[in-house]
């Protein structure tokens, strides 16, 4: 049985990590908040921008853009898209997950791959298995900026066009709710456009708009910054996904940090009783024995 | 007729500006053009440049680079990759960013992304000609 000093220092190490998850748990909650806030912000502007591109399509019905050219594919962009750190549970492993069982699947149809990654964790884990990321930036996943989309917009678009990519899918985490997030597969390229959903849109397919310049030259103008928004998108549900998926890591954590204190709180009880009965008993048996 | 605009300047980082105008100008790729209550349903893309609105007959500008116009109903909502009102432009960023930015021009290195220089020209040159207009 573990002595009495033992079982001490090991509460007290159980609640010292518990420290930590907690202070990591209100740490992820504070960030979360941020990536929120940066959804919402963000949101009249993909929403406006959605919107003016679903006009333009239903105005332009050959629309030959080479963003939107269909080729046979060859070899595919991924975009994986992942957290710098972990200890968010399983959030990372499973977008990297998702990325490389389509990625596999595509090599043995014959197909090329290439991988840029945004995010340390995606970028270990393609590394470590052989690939070569074409593009990977990392630590930039903090502070997710408009930029960052462009900047990894402009390059999957510059080797789209010059043929080096027949199709780009993104693989990032979905933020679905607080408890549930999802690896999700987005494809960027040849761009699909948005889905006509929202069907109180339609008032304003109606209204007739004054192009300027004309209709075609705007959606050269518009559709590579859709990909920049498509990214952006990805970018920021994987921020917020993340840390929601790292205060849920923390919080279980954090109980069983509680679950293990009382656990071990039991056992120094127990054996503080065990030291004193056994002490009582020598005692007892001593004075039986002076008694003699 | 309707005697207001509803202006709002988003950005994908923020919404920058949301007010009732007199007088939107903005700057259009095929030039500049003003929007005036009662216009007709219109959309545009925009160029690096200075917007500028009326309240109570004061002008106040602001810098937009790259984005969409949209008018319609009275509301115009302006779509920019950046916007900043000239209270708020960081004058000496700009500064720093004219300088390196003629640099790398003047440095006629092979490397160079021209393209990408001249507009980081273009967006310092623009932010400045705002600083008397605060």
């Amino acid at each position: 049985m573990a002595s009495l000093k033992d079982v001490r220092l090991k509460i007290n190490g159980v609640s010292k990590t518990r420290q930590i998850t907690k202070a990591m748990y209100m740490v992820a909650s504070a960030k979360l908040r941020g990536a929120q806030m940066r959804i919402e912000h963000f949101r009249p502007y993909a929403d406006k921008f959605s919107d003016m591109l679903r006009d333009l399509g239903e105005k332009t019905d050959d629309a030959a853009h080479p963003l939107l050219a269909v080729r046979s594919t060859q070899s595919i962009g991924i975009v994986v898209c992942t957290p710098d750190r972990g200890l968010c549970g399983g959030f990372n492993a499973n977008i990297i997950a998702l990325a490389l069982k389509f990625a596999e699947s595509k090599i043995t149809e014959g197909k090329k791959v290439v991988f840029y990654c945004i995010g340390r964790k995606g970028r270990d884990a393609i590394r470590s298995r052989g690939y070569k990321p074409a593009l990977s930036i990392i630590n930039r996943m903090g502070d997710t900026s408009f930029a960052l989309a462009v900047e990894v917009g402009g390059k999957i678009r510059d080797d789209f066009l010059r043929g080096i990519l027949d199709e780009v899918h993104m693989f990032y985490g979905k933020f679905i709710s607080m408890a549930r997030q999802r690896p999700a597969d987005m494809r960027l390229l040849p761009i699909a456009g948005p889905e006509p959903e929202q069907p109180q849109n339609e008032k304003a397919g109606q209204v007739d708009y004054v192009y300027e310049p004309a209709v075609a030259d705007l959606l050269t103008e518009l559709l590579p910054k859709y990909i920049d928004v498509q990214i952006y998108r990805g970018l920021l549900d994987t921020s917020a996904g993340e840390n929601a998926a790292r205060m849920q890591a923390m919080d279980n954590a954090t109980r069983n940090c509680d679950e293990m204190v009382k656990a071990l709180t039991l056992l120094m009880n127990k054996t503080r009783q065990a030291a004193i009965t056994s002490e009582l008993i020598d005692i007892v048996g001593g004075v039986e024995a002076l008694k003699g | 007729m309707a005697t207001a605009l509803q202006l709002d300047i988003v950005t994908p980082d923020q919404l920058v500006l949301s007010r009732e105008v007199e007088y939107v100008g903005a700057p259009g790729v095929l030039g500049e053009f003003g929007i005036l209550p009662g216009h007709v349903p219109f959309i545009s893309a925009l160029t690096i440049g200075r917007l500028y609105y009326k309240v109570g007959g004061k002008d106040h500008y602001v810098f937009v680079s790259g984005g969409f116009a949209e008018v319609s109903d009275n509301r115009v909502t302006i779509l920019a990759e950046s916007a900043e009102e000239a209270e708020k432009i960081d004058f000496n960023r700009a500064e720093r960013a004219l300088k390196r930015a003629k640099q790398r021009l003047d440095a006629k290195n092979a490397e160079l992304n021209f393209k990408r220089a001249t507009l980081a020209l273009y967006r310092a040159t623009e932010r400045l000609s705002l600083q008397n207009r605060i």
